[in-house]
């Protein structure tokens, strides 16, 4: 126990030198975790709301269509097999129809998709219940950002060109009947939602879908000829790959104060080793072994990232706490990010990163105060009671 | 540009006009022009913008019946090399910017062409108007000055583009002067209109057409024919996809 106590009372009596080095380092523990939070709030975030507006517990695609592939749109319906169509009228799942479309909003020609679903569907975080109004025009459900570049707004009519199953072309004018407030971008640009048996007539699609997204909580994942199972893993792989090049970009700035901290505490111990000779000469004097004197000073150099935890907890428990329970308010400009955010970010600190955090920064501090020790092992007691550092 | 050419032509057939032809024979005197051998034509397309700037865009085509056409754009300089390669109903796009040929398929195909009013599938469409349409004579017309018989269309199959047309024709000279065509709701989609018509090989042909997007703004587009040969020879490497990146 003497080497704790005495590396504290040596660490304590440096003064300033040493809680510079604290507060540095301990800047690097609340940098790493805030930041981690963040990516780890941003990923919860967008994947629930992914999933609520958009995939559901899945999807089930009909053969033909690839959402990357505009090419396979055309063909990309077919008539609901008994399996699915059971699971919809139990409501578990939802069918979505999806073909290409041309708007005109203000004498401006646009090519859409126009997206047909059901209007009491429950299955997604959607408001399609106001697609429910008979009305004489065909109701149009559109996102802000689709209102915000098309300068169409609630109460708008705008005329709509599509194509029919045969490749005729068929035009009407919808009506606006409500601009909602995504956070999912691929909900919401250049795309218009009407009921799914307009879509249908419209299409000449009768009985037909393009997609089928299964409730969060509904557990079937039978397969179903002529339609491929998409997995919640699949439709947010790349959602999922994009945090993770976030998060890497990310944590540069933490590596560099991490830098900064352990740059600080070499430097403090190779001055120490350097100024303190004639007191480990007395202590290898005294009988203490170049080993324990070793130990000391490494101890000594470790103790920095456990006061900068302590430092760390003092300040950055309730700026953490605060920002995970008020977030924080994103610009604007996020949205182009392609995430789906919202307005506020909540940041997610788990117990995982937290303590992971203190494991690597006590380890990375560790080792740093153990390399300049490496001196003391070739020093002799005479020479070090010399002020000699050989 | 094959269907715009096509929308075009004349065929200069005497009918008295004391009587009124039946809708299909007039179709007949308009396709029985249409199917003729190769084509070769040089265009300007004048793109109307919307704030007064207009854009004029050469191009050449060679065309090979109904199925293959071949279009490459001379001028201005940023669009010249580009070409367009139709064969049957699948198109391809070069441009020399980007040394890469890509397929227009999709709602790509829906897009205009150069931002004019014309779009990719406008292209595309094939006119054998008697294969594809029902006619009846509903009246009689003066179109720039030229007597005309109002000639509306009816599609008599289900896998026609425009389900109803309406046709001013000539009543001499069989050219579509304007035409009007509807969606299946009933709503006018596009409009042409031709401001002149030159003779060209003993075949009338219009040199300036205003298509124009009906429910697009703006004045449309120009399309003026500046020169056309008929029953020429092309060689058929033209038609292939290797013939984009020459």
């Amino acid at each position: 126990m003497i080497i704790p106590k005495l590396a504290f009372q040596n660490i304590l009596g440096a003064g300033l030198r040493t809680w510079l080095n604290v507060i540095v380092l301990s800047f690097a523990y609340v940098a790493i975790i805030a930041l981690n939070g963040i990516y780890g709030g941003m990923q919860e975030q967008a994947v629930q709301a992914q999933i609520e507006v958009e995939y559901g517990g899945g999807q089930f695609w009909q053969g033909q269509y690839d959402p990357y592939d505009p090419f396979s749109f055309q063909d990309a319906h077919g008539a609901l097999p008994p399996q699915l169509q059971n699971w919809i009228e139990e409501g578990n799942a939802t069918p979505v129809l999806i073909r290409q479309a041309t708007i005109y909003p203000n004498g401006r020609l646009r090519t859409i998709l126009l997206k047909g679903i059901n209007p009491d569907q429950t299955v997604l975080n959607i408001p399609s219940h106001f697609l429910a109004d008979e009305k004489d025009v065909t109701p149009a459900l559109i996102g802000s950002r689709m209102a915000k570049s098309t300068g169409l707004e609630l109460g708008d009519y705008v005329t709509v060109r599509w194509r029919d199953k045969n490749g005729t072309f068929d035009a009407q004018d919808v009506e606006i009947v409500q601009i909602m407030n995504t956070s999912v971008q691929t909900v919401d640009n250049n795309q218009i939602w009407v009921p799914l048996n307009d879509l249908q007539t419209m299409t000449q699609m009768e009985g037909e879908a393009t997609i089928v997204v299964v409730d969060r909580n509904f557990q079937n994942r039978e397969p179903i000829e002529g339609w491929t199972f998409q997995s919640l893993d699949v439709l947010l792989k790349d959602l999922m790959d994009m945090v993770k090049s976030k998060t890497i970009g990310g944590s540069i700035i933490y590596i560099v104060l991490l830098m900064l901290a352990i740059l600080a505490i070499f430097d403090t111990q190779v001055l120490s080793i350097f100024k303190r000779r004639k007191e480990m000469g007395t202590l290898m004097a005294l009988g203490m072994t170049r080993v324990k004197v070793i130990e000391l000073f490494t101890v000594e150099g470790a103790v920095h990232g456990v006061l900068a935890v302590l430092v760390a907890v003092i300040y950055g428990t309730p700026l953490l706490v605060y920002l995970a329970t008020q977030g924080f308010p994103l610009p604007a400009s996020t949205d182009s990010y392609g995430f789906a955010i919202g307005e506020k970010l909540f940041p997610i600190y788990s117990a995982q990163l937290i303590f992971g955090t203190i494991i690597l920064v006590m380890t990375v501090t560790t080792i740093v105060s153990y390399l300049p020790t490496r001196k003391i092992s070739k020093l002799k007691p005479t020479d070090a009671l010399k002020g000699k550092l050989t | 540009m094959k269907k715009i050419i096509s929308l075009l032509f004349i065929l200069n057939i005497s009918v008295s006009a004391a009587q009124t032809p039946s809708g299909e024979w007039i179709l007949e005197r308009i396709d029985e022009n249409w199917v003729s051998g190769n084509k070769i034509y040089v265009t300007n397309m004048v793109i109307h913008g919307r704030r007064g700037a207009d854009r004029t865009i050469q191009s050449k085509s060679w065309i090979q019946g109904s199925e293959k056409s071949f279009t490459e754009y001379l001028s201005p300089a940023r669009e010249k090399g580009t070409k367009m390669l139709k064969l049957e109903d699948q198109l391809w796009t070069y441009t020399p910017s980007t040394d890469r040929t890509i397929q227009i398929s999709g709602h790509m195909l829906r897009q205009s062409v150069m931002g004019s009013d014309l779009s990719y599938e406008d292209m595309m469409e094939d006119t054998e108007l008697k294969e594809l349409y029902d006619a009846e004579v509903t009246g009689e017309d003066t179109v720039i000055s030229r007597p005309c018989w109002v000639v509306e269309l009816t599609a008599k199959t289900s896998d026609v583009a425009y389900y109803s047309r309406k046709m001013w024709v000539d009543k001499e000279r069989f050219v579509v002067l304007r035409a009007y065509l509807y969606a299946k709701s009933g709503k006018l989609l596009k409009t042409t209109e031709i401001k002149n018509v030159i003779r060209v090989q003993g075949r009338w042909v219009p040199n300036v057409i205003v298509f124009k997007d009906a429910l697009k703004e703006g004045e449309g587009t120009e399309f003026i024919i500046e020169s056309v040969e008929f029953d020429v020879d092309i060689p058929d490497y033209i038609f292939t996809k290797a013939a984009l990146r020459r």
